[in-house]
């Protein structure tokens, strides 16, 4: 067991001069289950891949407990890492695959299995220890590559999306189990994700990321409540917040008829700018009478998801004139598609971005 | 989150595949037509006659060779196993000592380039190193250079190394004109292993030795049974290069060259061609039969997903 340092460390690919991750500076500390997430692209895979050594790191140093890492190669890391697609070794047996890693180092054959029987046995996997992996479902296989790492005991848990290849229902299940098992190992893992969904279930922090840049790095709770910027406003959070520009006033912001009241403290932080970005989540929202404060939406969808619903409407005048809002409403009193409501936020959850910078200006 | 992209393109994806399933069925209902079945019987017999031909003579008596055809059998059959005695252990011609040079010489022959070519398609497919990709299409070029071009100065380099006469000649010859094929395609065969079974492998803590043992080795029997199956063939089969070598010299030269003898060269018996090509056939015939199993497809299968 062991923290794990990013300092400063970046990856340029060859033959291309922006660096696909940029002086990436994150400390996750003994036990902890990070979630790196962000769009593809965003350089997340790559650092799990820097952790592990299987990515050259060009700049700054990884770090894996006191011991700098940065141009050791995998085997030498005390890592296990599960692969989206698993890649298991597809001429050894579940038990040959779980094993292969104390194999390598050397443990005596009793000893090995031992170990793997522990392990399966915690993953129910006991019964397909002689089969191939091509007799495997999805889910199995998924179960054996966790196995393949768990069998180690490594300083270090690495996954790639390790759920992305199962279907909605296995997924969900298997994340929650892998969460459980996680804590009760109480191994640093450091796991990657697109969903924002299992980034903010599974994660003690998540590391937001874009283009090769850290954007936000907190608990999954702060990050939902207090993004950084528009880009962590837009990400986290599902249905998503929605993002509207406005002008800014003596009292306010004017999002067309609407005027969102801001506090003195942030009217002074945004200091000279005209215009600001206003987000609300859609739980934020509430329907007022026709004739009070409020942005006017005409309604094209109500999804009704029994406990919630969700209405999504396109927005009548001001600058954002016909882009989608989406707010939650009563389930049980739902308007009617085509009719026109009038929205208002609570002003307590209120966020508000500077639209120059996208940097966040509500404390 | 919405699922409308999802069921958008779910029935378009249904189509593509009811479309790729209805013409496969037009493909099977072409090729299982009894005129299809009628014409693949018609070139199978007729690509069969020689051969079958070719064993009849080598059955029939010398007089009866030398003076009608092997269909004159079915009007006046007699069959005799002097030619195979004669060919094998007669005094003049003594296949069997060639036998075991042609053994001697194709076992080498094809063990030399497999595994160079292994280690170096490993190289090539899964190690970083500066202009491996000059390197690579370089040892693919190879194969413009004809090989007959270069068989006089090989000669001469192995007068010089006084490696004449010697099975060395042919062993090198045919490892240097099979590697650069053998390279290009293990290498190939190697890269489409994909690259996360290897990763974890790396992370499992082999290093190269036992990621190519352990992990590549297992998954490339099937690549190397074939080309292993060419290569011996290929050998088993070669005259120019075995007589340009060893057709010098009596102890090392292999059966093509003693059964081309036969036809002319130190007197004719060329009544026991027919003989002497079916004890050439037998190995090449029991290797494809005993290697064709490893010909099995879906070794793969299971290991990554999608």
């Amino acid at each position: 067991m062991a923290t794990v340092t990013y300092d400063q460390a970046s990856r340029i690919y060859p033959g291309s001069d922006k660096p696909a991750v940029d002086k990436l500076d994150l400390e996750i500390s003994d036990g902890e289950f990070m979630v790196l997430v962000g769009p593809s692209g965003c350089g997340k895979s790559t650092s799990l891949r820097m952790l592990a050594g299987l990515e050259e790191i060009n700049d700054g140093a990884v770090r894996i407990g006191e011991r700098d890492v940065t141009h050791l190669p995998p085997k030498d890391r005390d890592i296990a890492m599960v692969f989206q697609n698993y890649a298991l070794y597809p001429h050894m047996t579940v038990a040959e695959n779980m094993g292969f890693a104390l194999k390598m180092q050397g443990v005596s054959k009793d000893q090995r299995l031992k170990k793997v029987r522990e392990a399966a046995q915690l993953l129910g996997l006991e019964e397909f220890l002689d089969r191939k992996p091509k007799a495997l479902s999805g889910g199995q296989r998924q179960r054996v590559a966790m196995g393949r790492a768990i069998v180690r005991e490594p300083k270090v848990f690495l996954m790639d999306e390790p759920l992305s290849n199962l279907d909605a229902k296995l997924r969900v299940s298997t994340r929650t189990q892998i969460a459980a098992l996680q804590r009760r190992l109480g191994i640093t893992t450091v796991y990657v994700t697109h969903d924002q969904t299992e980034a903010m279930t599974m994660g003690d922090r998540v590391a937001v990321l874009k283009d090769g840049l850290l954007q936000q790095n907190d608990t999954p709770l702060n990050l939902y409540d207090k993004p950084n910027n528009l880009f962590v406003a837009g990400f986290i959070g599902s249905p998503a917040m929605n993002l509207l520009t406005g002008k800014v006033t003596n009292s306010g912001v004017d999002v067309g008829a609407y005027t969102v009241p801001l506090e003195a403290s942030v009217k002074t932080k945004l200091g000279s700018e005209t215009t600001a970005t206003i987000g609300i989540r859609p739980e934020a929202f509430r329907i007022v009478g026709s004739e009070e404060n409020g942005l006017t939406v005409e309604v094209a969808v109500v999804e009704e998801l029994g406990a919630d619903a969700y209405l999504y409407g396109l927005l009548n005048g001001g600058t954002d004139e016909q882009k989608e809002i989406i707010a939650r409403i009563d389930a049980r009193r739902p308007p009617e598609k085509g009719a026109k409501v009038k929205l208002a936020a609570d002003p307590e959850r209120i966020h508000v971005f500077s639209t120059t910078t996208g940097e966040r200006v509500s404390g | 989150m919405t699922a409308t992209p999802d069921s958008l393109s779910r029935p378009r994806t249904a189509r593509r595949v009811a479309r790729t399933a209805q013409r496969a069925e037009q493909a099977k209902t072409r090729l299982s037509s009894p005129w299809a079945t009628a014409i693949s019987i018609a070139v199978a017999i007729l690509w069969t006659v020689p051969t079958f031909g070719l064993l009849l003579s080598s059955f029939r008596p010398e007089q009866q060779i030398k003076t009608t055809g092997w269909w004159t059998f079915f009007s006046d059959p007699q069959l005799t196993l002097k030619n195979y005695t004669e060919v094998l252990f007669g005094g003049s011609t003594q296949l069997s000592t060639f036998f075991v040079n042609s053994i001697v010489i194709t076992i080498p022959s094809v063990v030399i380039p497999i595994t160079l070519a292994l280690l170096a398609a490993y190289a090539f497919a899964w190690i970083d190193f500066r202009g491996r990709d000059f390197l690579f299409v370089a040892v693919f070029a190879l194969q413009i250079v004809p090989i007959q071009v270069t068989l006089i100065p090989l000669l001469q380099t192995y007068v010089d190394l006084s490696l004449a006469g010697s099975y060395w000649t042919v062993w090198l010859s045919h490892s240097i004109f099979a590697l650069p094929l053998a390279i290009f395609l293990l290498h190939n065969f190697m890269k489409d292993i994909p690259r996360s079974l290897v990763e974890a492998a790396r992370v499992d803590g082999a290093g190269h030795v036992q990621i190519f043992f352990r992990v590549l080795l297992p998954l490339l029997v099937p690549a190397i049974a074939a080309f292993g199956i060419f290569q011996f063939l290929w050998v088993w089969n070669d005259l120019l290069v075995a007589l340009t070598f060893a057709g010098g010299t009596q102890n090392v030269a292999p059966l093509t060259v003693r059964i081309a003898e036969l036809s002319g060269t130190r007197g004719t018996a060329w009544h026991l061609l027919s003989a002497g090509a079916f004890v050439a056939m037998i190995v090449p015939l029991l290797v494809f039969l005993s290697l064709q199993r490893y010909f099995v497809r879906g070794l793969l299968a299971g290991s990554v997903k999608g």
